[in-house]
């Protein structure tokens, strides 16, 4: 069981409240992202889930029960830090074994589980090293270990691919997900890269400035984004925002269109965007342009495989009408 | 950038740094080497060459001698002992965010900058006189009978005395090893579900280790040369006499300064074992 509810939470340090009351509603054995830009109050809010940090008002519930002043070892959930947050002078061994010990469990039992955790994070070779001794990504299935042996009610990660080469990040981001379908226990999960709340979450939390922009599966907030702010956040290359008289034609403030839903062609087109490229990026499987455009600003639009169009050539650009989002002045979607 | 040159020419241009440190350090541990083999007593005239080892069987084989090491070594251990317990505690308590905490710290350094001579002073007659001493009156206060403090437990007086003046020192050291403690290994401590005194044990002090054997070797160093505070406040009676004091008694009071040269070359000795010692410990300590 891991479900939890958060009413009304709320977060002020002194007089800057860093989370206006907030309702979220996290089901047993979901994927859950809180994703945002720095600042955006997505660690706080983890970290009020945890207990690490005092509520100013509302309530966290788990599995139903008020776990507003329930200190944070006795809420049943494990945490991953930033840091990764070992401590430096135990083996692995006992790094995985320091919550069963403070939970008074059995040597032997601990032993075990201790033993079976390190089998599934491939851990087994490493159980007398130190973590100074350890690379990253090991001191990171270190960290989940130690969360893992305790049978939490929730595991919660706090930005933990962030200290990660690139490489490394896609690699444990599978590891993480493929636990999450062995365990299918509740994750909450923070990032502030798209692209590890696109690829992982059942759901995403969009956040900004403490107010929650958008929660949904992450093709829905893709596809329906709900304002500007969640248009332009998800989805990479960003999306293309046009104001002025193309969107006043669509009867919007605004409109955008995703790099990837426009058509490009070196050759005149009738109807078509025109404009000069700036900058290609040739990425092999895409080529990225951003393209200069008299009155629309410079567009990014995405080629498939190689395209043969060079710094100061011209060329036209088609959207694709129906994938065109519009917004109005406030920001909101039109639906 | 560390070509052959410029290595030949650093060399040179610290050598007057390590030449000059060289012999401040060497003329005197010659002198005194070379007055230890003399018998040498100014004040009736003699200065007889070359009388051998006596000056060093002399003084070992007093039973001053055996007392004074002892005592140095407990005086020194219990100074220590009391520095670092309280200077554990102390600086867990000033890690805690509190109003004035600037000022707070600057307060609990105040007695590093006393003179020893004026603390030893301050604490022998304004607390520790038996007639108007402030413990006396508290003593009197709780209807006991005062205690005469430097003459019913001199040692302990003592140790107390210094422990005054070196607890800030190892309360500031131990401070900033504290906050220099990953707040997220405390954090992680507490959802794994360590309470205050498991994270004590298992995070704060195997983090501290390193600063408490910088602390100790830095402070027995120190300790074991104290003087004033024995000087001003015992003078050496009761049992309060160190290597250092014995020393100078022999040399001064005596004025028998082949034999003080004798025990000064032994606690040059004594030091240096302590001090190989320790590094052996420290430097274990450090690696890890």
């Amino acid at each position: 069981m891991g479900s939890i509810t958060l009413r009304k939470v709320s977060k002020s340090f002194g007089a800057t409240q860093v989370i206006p009351p907030l309702d979220l509603e996290i089901n047993d054995g979901e994927f859950v992202v809180f994703v945002g830009p720095s600042g955006c109050g997505k660690s706080t809010l983890l970290r009020l889930i945890a207990g690490l940090e005092d509520v100013s008002s509302g309530m966290i519930e788990i599995d139903g029960a008020d776990a507003t002043l329930t200190p944070p070892a006795k809420r049943g959930l494990a945490m991953v830090f930033q840091s990764y947050a070992l401590y430096p002078h135990m083996s692995v061994r006992r790094n995985i074994a320091f919550p069963l010990k403070m939970a008074g469990v059995d040597a032997k039992v601990a032993e075990e589980k201790v033993t079976a955790a390190a089998s599934v994070l491939n851990l087994t070779d490493y159980l007398e090293r130190k973590p100074g001794q350890l690379s990253g990504g090991q001191r990171q299935r270190v960290a989940i270990g130690r969360a893992i042996v305790r049978e939490p009610k929730a595991f919660l990660f706090d930005e933990p691919l962030s200290n990660l080469d690139a490489a490394l990040r896609v690699n444990m981001r599978l590891e993480i997900s493929e636990l999450h379908q062995d365990l299918a226990t509740t994750m909450i999960y923070v990032t502030h890269d798209q692209v590890e709340a696109m690829t992982m979450a059942d759901k995403i939390v969009v956040l900004r400035a403490g107010y929650i922009e958008q929660v949904g599966s992450p093709l829905e907030l893709y596809n329906n984004p709900a304002n500007r702010f969640v248009a332009g956040f998800i989805g990479s290359p960003k999306m293309n925002f046009i104001e002025g008289e193309s969107a006043a034609r669509h009867k919007a403030h605004a409109i955008g269109i995703r790099p990837e839903h426009c058509a490009l062609s070196a050759e005149k087109v009738a109807g078509a965007w025109e404009g000069t490229v700036e900058v290609a990026e040739h990425l092999g499987s895409d080529t990225f342009f951003h393209i200069e455009t008299a009155d629309k600003g410079v567009l990014t639009v995405r080629a498939i495989g190689e395209f043969g169009l060079r710094h100061g050539d011209k060329c036209w650009i088609t959207p694709d009408e129906s994938r065109i989002h519009r917004f109005d002045e406030d920001g909101k979607t039109i639906g | 950038m560390a070509t052959q040159h410029s290595r030949s020419a650093a060399r040179f241009m610290i050598s007057p740094a390590v030449i000059l440190l060289l012999g401040w350090m060497l003329v005197p541990l010659i002198m005194t080497l070379y007055f230890s083999f003399l018998d040498y007593r100014p004040l009736r005239g003699i200065f007889d060459c070359c009388v051998g080892l006596e000056n060093y069987s002399r003084f070992m084989g007093s039973s001053s001698f055996w007392d004074s090491v002892t005592t140095t070594l407990s005086m020194v251990g219990g100074i220590l002992a009391i520095t670092l317990v309280l200077g554990v505690l102390l600086s867990l308590l000033l890690d805690q965010p509190i109003w004035g905490q600037g000022i707070v710290r600057i307060l609990v350094i105040a007695p590093f900058f006393v003179m020893p001579t004026v603390s030893a002073l301050v604490w022998k007659n304004m607390f520790m006189n038996p007639v108007n001493g402030l413990l006396a009156y508290l003593w009197k206060f709780m209807g006991l009978q005062p205690i005469d403090w430097l003459s019913e437990m001199p040692l302990f007086s003592i140790i107390v005395i210094v422990s005054w003046q070196w607890l800030p020192f190892a309360t500031l050291i131990l401070l900033t090893a504290i906050q220099s403690l990953d707040s997220e290994q405390i954090e992680a401590a507490e959802m794994d579900g360590a309470g205050s005194l498991s994270r004590f044990v298992y995070i704060i002090m195997p983090h501290l280790a390193r600063a408490i054997t910088v602390v100790i070797l830095i402070q027995t160093i120190f300790l074991l040369s104290i003087f004033a505070e024995i000087f001003v406040t015992t003078g050496g009676a009761f049992g309060t006499r160190t290597l250092t004091y014995l020393i100078y008694q022999r040399i001064i009071e005596s004025q028998n300064i082949g034999l003080g040269s004798a025990g000064g070359i032994f606690a040059v000795i004594l030091a240096n074992i302590l001090a190989i010692f320790l590094m052996r410990i420290v430097g274990k300590n450090l690696d890890a």
